[in-house]
């Protein structure tokens, strides 16, 4: 490090495994985790938007096929947080405890209260080949739509969970202040908003309503603007703080990171499929699966980025006046 | 209740890793991983340059990241001296807590449960100094109860110029170190 044409150089003997010579502890299990985890919350907040705004009643809804991706993506992030942990047999001790100050803790509870919402909603139609397994479901699924109340809550009970989920995920990374580039609180709402957009290109993807996969597509581009809107903010912030913060924006915006950060997340994530779908909305071209795709894609690899640098940003000890 | 600390004379450490040793030796540490180790700091501009020389481990912080982000409460402040520990058996080695420390203190033991210095609580206990204070050479480790005014701890921090690590991240560390 040089401050002011002077030079200080740290010379450490500590060389722990996957400390040393830097953080790299979370592997891909946790982006890979956090993607799904912001993925599900947007489908649970689309899906449940759908019930409470009474689109459910259209016949091909997508938010009766929606829930079970969802449990199945979100049971896939949970297998990864798993293989994530170290002490795997202890693992039933995040459920003996609540730690008030810990969002892993909170997010262990939440994952947890995701099944039954998922499951009310999934209930209110069970697919055929369900039926086919559980006769006796169909029964459950008349009982419930004899209550338009119990379907709003279903609805509502959906959106607050996506929407405790997909914040959660940021908030993972956001409340370590031992890492610069995660230390913004800005980064819940990127992931929230990220977990969104994939989510609607999810849904404008697999949409058998052609209005609703039109409608999903026009969302998609007003939650990739927002997206583009709060990374600007975001880098902001961290340039107009500490040193260390600076330091960590510029691993993305011009360093190690900078590359993949501008090719695949900002551009082959964000605009090009926003121009795409910009075009196609407007008339101009016709729909293509390769916007949703790219906007998927982009999504893993936002979370890639951030926590792979994340884990690289640091303070540094500049206590020697 | 005592609240226990370190302070370091980096004007006395000359960095012969005695201390790391010790701490390997007394805590059976597996190879290849420190609890404890020396920091070498050079700083100025040539011919004017300045070294600091420093034993580093977890600073026992008043304020801890890593005890509010363990979700299963591993992590936790002993009642003894305010010591931070992690109890194995509820540590699900979810590397939460590696994450939150500024210092990179911790890492994960290949038992599986997250891992660090202990302050040697169990010779602490017995009223035993901790293994690195115990053997260093030169004598420049001090260990003590910080809340007692009369404590050669606190009587060091009160006559001598100090500095702590990274003070601005906010943890406030209980490892001082002399200048
Ligand atoms: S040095 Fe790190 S591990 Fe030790 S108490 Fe402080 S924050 Fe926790
Ligand atoms: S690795 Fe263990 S001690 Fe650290 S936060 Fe996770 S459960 Fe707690």
């Amino acid at each position: 490090m040089i401050l002011a044409e002077q030079i200080i150089e740290l010379t450490t003997t500590r060389h722990n495994p996957h400390v040393d010579p830097f953080m790299a502890m979370w592997e891909w299990q946790i982006p890979v985790y956090l993607f799904l985890g912001g993925m599900v919350a947007g489908m649970m907040i689309i899906s449940g938007y759908f019930i409470f705004s009474n689109r459910y009643k259209v016949a091909d809804c997508s938010c009766f096929s929606i829930p079970f991706t969802a449990l199945v993506l979100i049971s896939i992030g949970m297998f990864a947080l798993f293989l994530d942990l170290a002490h795997k047999p202890y693992v039933w001790r995040l459920y003996t405890t609540f730690q008030v100050k810990s969002p892993m803790s909170w997010g262990a509870w939440i994952l947890l209260l995701i099944y039954p919402a998922l499951i009310a909603n999934i209930l209110m139609k069970p697919s055929p080949w369900m039926l086919r397994f559980i006769p006796r479901l169909s029964d459950i699924s008349v009982k419930i739509n004899q209550h338009p109340f119990l379907i709003k809550n279903i609805g509502v009970l959906n959106m607050l969970l996506g929407l405790m989920l997909g914040a959660y995920t940021g908030v993972l990374l956001s409340s370590m202040g031992s890492r610069p580039l995660w230390n913004t609180s800005l980064l819940w709402v990127l992931f929230l908003t990220s977990g969104l957009s994939t989510a609607a290109a999810y849904v404008h993807l697999i949409a058998k309503n052609k209005e609703e996969s039109e409608l999903l597509a026009k969302a998609d581009n007003g939650f990739i603007v927002i997206e583009l809107f709060i990374f600007v903010m975001m880098f902001l912030g961290l340039l107009s703080s500490a040193r260390p913060h600076i330091e960590a924006a510029e691993l993305l915006l011009t360093g190690a990171y900078a590359p993949a950060f501008w090719v695949f997340v900002i551009g082959l994530g964000l605009v090009i499929p926003l121009i795409i779908q910009l075009l196609a909305v407007n008339h101009k071209i016709k729909h293509t699966p390769i916007a949703p795709i790219m906007v998927i894609i982009g999504g893993l690899i936002l979370r890639f980025i951030i926590v792979e640098a994340g884990q690289y940003s640091h303070w540094f000890n500049a206590h020697l006046k | 209740m005592p609240r226990y600390g370190m302070v370091i004379d980096t004007k006395k450490c000359v960095g012969c890793q005695d201390c790391v040793v010790a701490c390997k030796t007394e805590n059976n540490i597996p190879e290849g991983y420190n609890r404890d180790w020396i920091v070498t700091e050079v700083k100025g501009k040539f011919p004017t340059v300045q070294m600091e020389i420093r034993t580093e481990r977890c600073n026992h912080c008043s304020n801890t990241p890593c005890v509010s982000c363990c979700p299963t409460g591993a992590s936790h402040i002993h009642e003894f001296g305010g010591i931070v520990l992690v109890d194995h058996e509820m540590c699900i080695g979810c590397k939460a807590c590696v994450e939150a420390c500024p210092y990179d203190a911790r890492y994960i033991h290949p038992d599986g449960y997250a891992d660090k210095c202990t302050f040697c609580i169990h010779r602490v206990e017995k009223g035993q100094n901790p293994a690195c204070v115990e053997v260093c050479p030169t004598h420049c480790m001090y260990f003590g109860d910080l809340d007692d005014p009369n404590s050669e701890v606190s009587k060091l921090l009160q006559s001598r110029k100090w500095h702590v690590n990274l003070p601005d991240a906010g943890t406030e560390p209980n490892i001082f170190y002399l200048i």
